[in-house]
């Protein structure tokens, strides 16, 4: 029953209103409330994002109370939940799911003076709303590398959960960074139709191995298909959300991690000092939102031609979909040189070329 | 060791007393539990059963919310409680909250964008109507080969959220949201958002209907031949043949009620406080309902009083939760505790304890 | 061997593992049913036995040890259930419910300390030249002992609902509670017994889950394991073998479906998802259609309290 959806925040779409200028008085205190949709030891998107909120509380120390609420179901719920939070006194509030989205816009409207802050959504209807994301694909370019050099069926299996652009872009990112150092690489998708679910999870993981596939990716939450890996030697996969560290040095080789403390740490220091304004970030391994794991388990030269995507990524040298791409169809997307718009990687509803399968719908 | 007794009658006493004995009860063990978790009981208890209702920070947002949080849980409830008092098990409640929902949005999305005074009436026909057909599935396989209902109602469910998560990503998904999942919201669709009556109030036409409902459900059982043969078909299943009930009418009459009335439940929410048609639009009301009725003892008044009293915890959990720091699993064991001593209390409502000291009671 | 890219013999050894925790939370709560006793806590039960398997297994460093507290934990859940209903006469739907809903709030309090632990690993048998050969090896001859040992269940049950004293107390106390009580036996703690039984069942299949499956504790482990479980005994029409019918058919569906994907094969995944419950509706009608009039099987009393008046 886990409810959450990773999607991401979307100036592309207009929808915000143009950013509040004015910034705010400085503050003594902060209340910084966290709204989760998970519970706080979920071994993923909600433990990450509760680590995060727990590093703003020993950052500031006395100077920031830190309060949360998990468990909270998407839609009339979350906004009785958001509008307690304004009640008692909280400051600032991070809604931390994509299903809070006009919860949060609707009880902003209600508390001018609190500021509200959006997980991975794309509304900023009023000033006070705020909207963040991390941009995972840059991870899974990393880990697509190490895919396409490590996989020797040429078989890189993918446990998505469901059909939404996120998720779509990341397969797409993997696939790519993969047919760049392995021109065999093929990539095999099985929906899951969950974000957590460790039984159903661990027997996906088992079907893939039993067609041949050797990599491993996943897009769900729980560690049952890295259970599953170590099983059969010679398997890998990479955490996601957190290290998943337990299951160093293989089968899980790196990961990508969901690190918010930076971006809460900013936002509430901003808070403290003043110069809070209204925003729209899409950060990622440059500003430390996603984090790449310890790479172990692989050859020396893999590691350092992963390491190599990672630094050219952040320094901005490397972008993920840079062209020629081609859609599945084979029609055009991006040109020589080209890399993605933003727009076009939040709304993505397409394979690239190369990738087997289609898209539920 | 004790003996029990069957009273003729039901204590009109206990009646009334048990579920006061059960919260005080709750109160002790819960107590004890939030203390064995390192937190201050007294407070505790007082965020949960207290503030939602008379803190002054509070209680002006969270009363009405009562009603919103308990409008859905005493609608599906009146209807779930037909059947069960007629002994037909309708388990599958949250399926045709789903049902309903998916319906009703459907037909007021079909209209978008424009402004006529009948959406939002067709949406409440539609969203019965989802309901309705929903749980004539287990009814008519009931009649017609004998099948089981408490199973299919139950599978039916499984069933309705892949419907409700493949229209999320699919047929209802709004156009204009660049590929997430999830239907435009309806509340920000003024012919079709069922918003507050009154603001302020928490009442909106969901809340409405279960205040009608309960009303309906009260004259039905109490001055109706229906609501007599209902009953019969429960306590005296032969007598009631006998008296020219027609059990298979029973099932499908029972059924679609409490399926109409659960679609309905599913249409009100998902116009007004839920908003839209999501991958995670079903948050348990249809399983929380069946709780409902048995704590109401199937009795529309005592459905209302528990609908409250269940919100209340919701409400009062959710405070304490982020005032206190109490895990969320605290709250749900002690709303589990809160209905085992409900049920268990309900004893002394029926039986009389005869305490036995070294012999047998006769 | 190969069909359409899938290895029956894999297929067949993944959906045996797949379904151990449905079959034996499902023959627990056959046991119970046969009894008279509806108890819609079996996902209460199978979560708070997921716990106190991992914890224990996680404490003492034996997966034995887990599966036995497991066993335990789940029971002592079903005390609870067994008390409200037989002793103080509670309704038996709505305590089953009231048992999920705390049970699931208990585990994820007690597994708080957890999270994240990996339990001592749970060695799978080896039958020596057996596990060699082609195709029997890898399905039957390869597997963790709680495999064999849910199957022995399975087989326990059957011969002791069929051929002993005991299983005809236990369907005489279930048929009717009435003339049971007349002939002298116990109807309270034949049920409390079958309840105690079911509990342990369920919590054995939570820490199947916990400790080989997946292996590790997180909230919500079971993810609706239970009420799949439910679903199974009235499929199985209150029938032991049918009962691993039943587990294999919904294990191998949902198997199934990955493997079709993971081989490439292009399914309506959404569809797909749906399917195990609705070919378990078909089969039920389908049964009840063919034996005519009258209830599939289900013991008379089920679901009724009993209190002796005299």
């Amino acid at each position: 029953m886990h409810r959450r959806s990773l999607l991401t925040s979307a100036a592309a779409f207009g929808l915000g209103l143009s950013l509040a200028t004015g910034a705010f008085a400085q503050m003594d205190k902060v209340k910084a409330c966290f709204v989760y949709v998970g519970p706080i030891n979920d071994g993923g998107w909600t433990q990450q994002h509760h680590a995060g909120a727990t590093a703003v509380a020993e950052t500031y120390g006395d100077k920031v109370e830190m309060v949360y609420q998990e468990n909270v179901p998407e839609g009339a719920d979350a906004e009785r939940v958001l509008t307690q939070m304004a009640l008692s006194g909280c400051n600032i509030v991070f809604a931390t799911s994509f299903g809070f989205m006009d919860a949060t816009n609707a009880v902003a409207a209600k508390f001018p003076n609190v500021m509200f802050e959006h997980a991975t959504g794309y509304k900023r209807e009023h000033p006070n709303v705020s909207t963040y994301n991390a941009r995972f694909y840059e991870g899974r370019a990393v880990i697509g590398t190490i895919a396409g050099l490590m996989t020797k069926s040429n078989k890189i299996g993918y446990i998505a959960s469901f059909p939404i652009p996120e998720v779509i872009m990341g397969i797409n990112a993997a696939y790519l960074a993969a047919k760049k150092v392995n021109p065999d690489a093929t990539m095999n998708v099985i929906w899951a139709y969950t974000w957590y679910d460790p039984a159903k999870e661990a027997d996906a993981a088992k079907a893939m191995i039993e067609q041949g596939v050797d990599v491993i990716m996943q897009h769900t939450d729980s560690t049952a298909p890295m259970a599953e890996m170590a099983k059969t030697p010679g398997i890998i996969g990479f955490g996601q959300a957190t290290d998943m560290a337990d299951y160093k040095p293989t089968p899980r080789v790196s990961s990508i991690i969901d690190n918010w403390a930076p971006y809460y740490i900013k936002r509430v220091g901003e808070m403290l000092d003043g110069t809070y304004t209204q925003g729209d970030a899409w950060e990622g391994i440059a500003g430390g939102e996603v984090q790449i794991g310890e790479i172990t388990g692989v050859p020396d030269d893999v590691k350092a031609a992963a390491e190599a995507v990672r630094d050219g990524i952040a320094a901005g040298t490397l972008h993920p979909f840079t062209g020629p791409i081609n859609k599945q169809d084979g029609s055009a997307w991006l040109a020589e040189g080209q890399t993605a718009p933003d727009g076009d990687l939040l709304g993505m509803n397409f394979y690239v070329e190369g990738i087997a399968g289609d898209i539920p719908k | 060791m004790f003996t029990l007794e069957k009273r003729p009658n039901p204590s009109r006493f206990w009646t009334v007393a048990t579920p006061v004995l059960a919260v005080v009860l709750t109160m002790i063990a819960g107590g004890i539990m939030f203390a064995m978790l390192g937190k201050d009981p007294v407070a505790a208890i007082r965020t949960i059963f207290w503030d939602p209702l008379f803190d002054p920070q509070f209680a002006s947002y969270s009363r009405p919310q009562l009603l919103v949080k308990a409008g859905p849980l005493i609608l599906i409830a009146i209807g779930l409680s037909l059947g069960f008092r007629a002994g037909i098990w309708n388990i599958g409640a949250e399926g045709q909250y789903i049902m309903g929902a998916i319906f009703g949005a459907a037909v007021g999305l079909a209209f978008y964008p424009d402004e006529h005074w009948f959406i939002l009436p067709l949406m409440v026909l539609a969203g019965a109507f989802g309901g309705w057909l929903w749980a004539m599935i287990p009814a008519i396989l009931r009649t017609r080969f004998r099948t089981n209902e408490i199973l299919v109602s139950l599978l039916l469910v499984y069933v309705a959220q892949s419907i409700l998560s493949s229209m999320a990503l699919g047929a209802l998904r709004n156009p204009e949201g660049g590929g997430f999942p999830g239907s435009r919201n309806l509340s920000q669709y003024p012919a079709a958002a069922n918003l507050e009556l009154v603001a302020g109030t928490g009442m909106h036409w969901g809340v409405v209907a279960a205040f009608m409902a309960v009303i309906a459900a009260y004259v039905l059982l109490q001055r109706h031949i229906l609501g007599f043969h209902i009953r019969l078909a429960g306590q005296a299943p032969r007598a009631a043949r006998f008296a020219g009930v027609n059990p298979d009418r029973l099932v499908l009459l029972c059924f679609g009620v409490s399926g109409a009335l659960a679609g309905l439940a599913g249409l009100f929410e998902v116009a007004g406080p839920a908003g839209q048609i999501s991958i995670d639009f079903a948050s348990g009301y249809g399983f929380t309902a069946i709780i409902v009725a048995f704590l109401g003892r199937l009795n529309p008044i005592g459905i209302l009083l528990a609908g409250l009293l269940m919100a209340l915890t919701y409400i009062g959990g959710e405070l304490a939760q982020f005032m206190l720091g109490l895990p969320s699993a605290a709250i749900q064991a002690f709303q589990g505790m809160l209905l085992f001593f409900l049920l268990a209390v309900d004893l002394l409502t029926n039986y009389r304890i005869r305490w036995a000291f070294g012999r047998a009671a006769g | 061997m190969t069909f359409g890219g899938i290895d029956p013999a894999l297929l067949i050894a993944s959906l045996m593992v797949a379904s151990v925790p449905i079959m034996l939370a499902a023959i627990g709560e056959l046991v119970v049913e046969k009894a008279g006793v509806l108890n819609l806590g079996v996902e209460g039960m199978m979560i708070i036995g997921a716990v106190c398997g991992l914890a224990a297994a996680v404490q003492s460093g034996s997966p034995v040890v887990g599966f036995a507290a497991a066993a335990a934990g789940g029971a002592a859940l079903a005390l609870i259930f067994a008390f409200l209903t037989q002793t103080l006469l509670a309704n038996q739907v709505a305590t089953g419910l009231a048992l999920t809903l705390f049970g699931l709030g208990l585990s994820s309090l007690i597994g708080q300390g957890f999270v994240g632990v990996k339990p001592p690993q749970t060695e799978r048998l080896t039958f020596g030249p057996l596990t060699d050969l082609p195709f029997l090896g890898k399905v039957l001859f390869h597997h963790d002992p709680i495999v064999y040992l849910s199957i022995a269940i399975i087989a326990a049950v059957w011969a002791v609902l069929k051929y002993t004293r005991t299983g005809l107390i236990l369907r005489a106390v279930g048929e009717n509670h009435d003339a049971a009580h007349a002939l002298g036996y116990k109807v309270q703690r034949v049920r409390l017994l079958a309840i105690l039984f079911g509990g342990a069942m369920a919590g054995l299949g939570g820490a199947y889950i916990s400790l080989i499956r997946v292996p590790q504790w997180t909230d919500g482990i079971t993810s609706g394991a239970g009420w799949i479980a439910l679903a199974i005994v009235v499929f199985a029409s209150w029938k032991p073998w049918r009962v691993l019918l039943g587990a294999y058919l919904f294990g191998g569906i949902t198997v199934l479906q990955l493997n079709l994907q993971a081989a490439g094969a292009r399914i309506p995944v959404e569809y797909l998802s749906m399917s195990p419950y609705l070919i378990t509706i078909l089969v039920l009608v389908i049964m009840s259609a063919n034996r005519g009039r009258g209830a599939i099987g289900a013991p008379a009393s089920l679901g009724r309290n009993f209190h002796a008046s005299r």
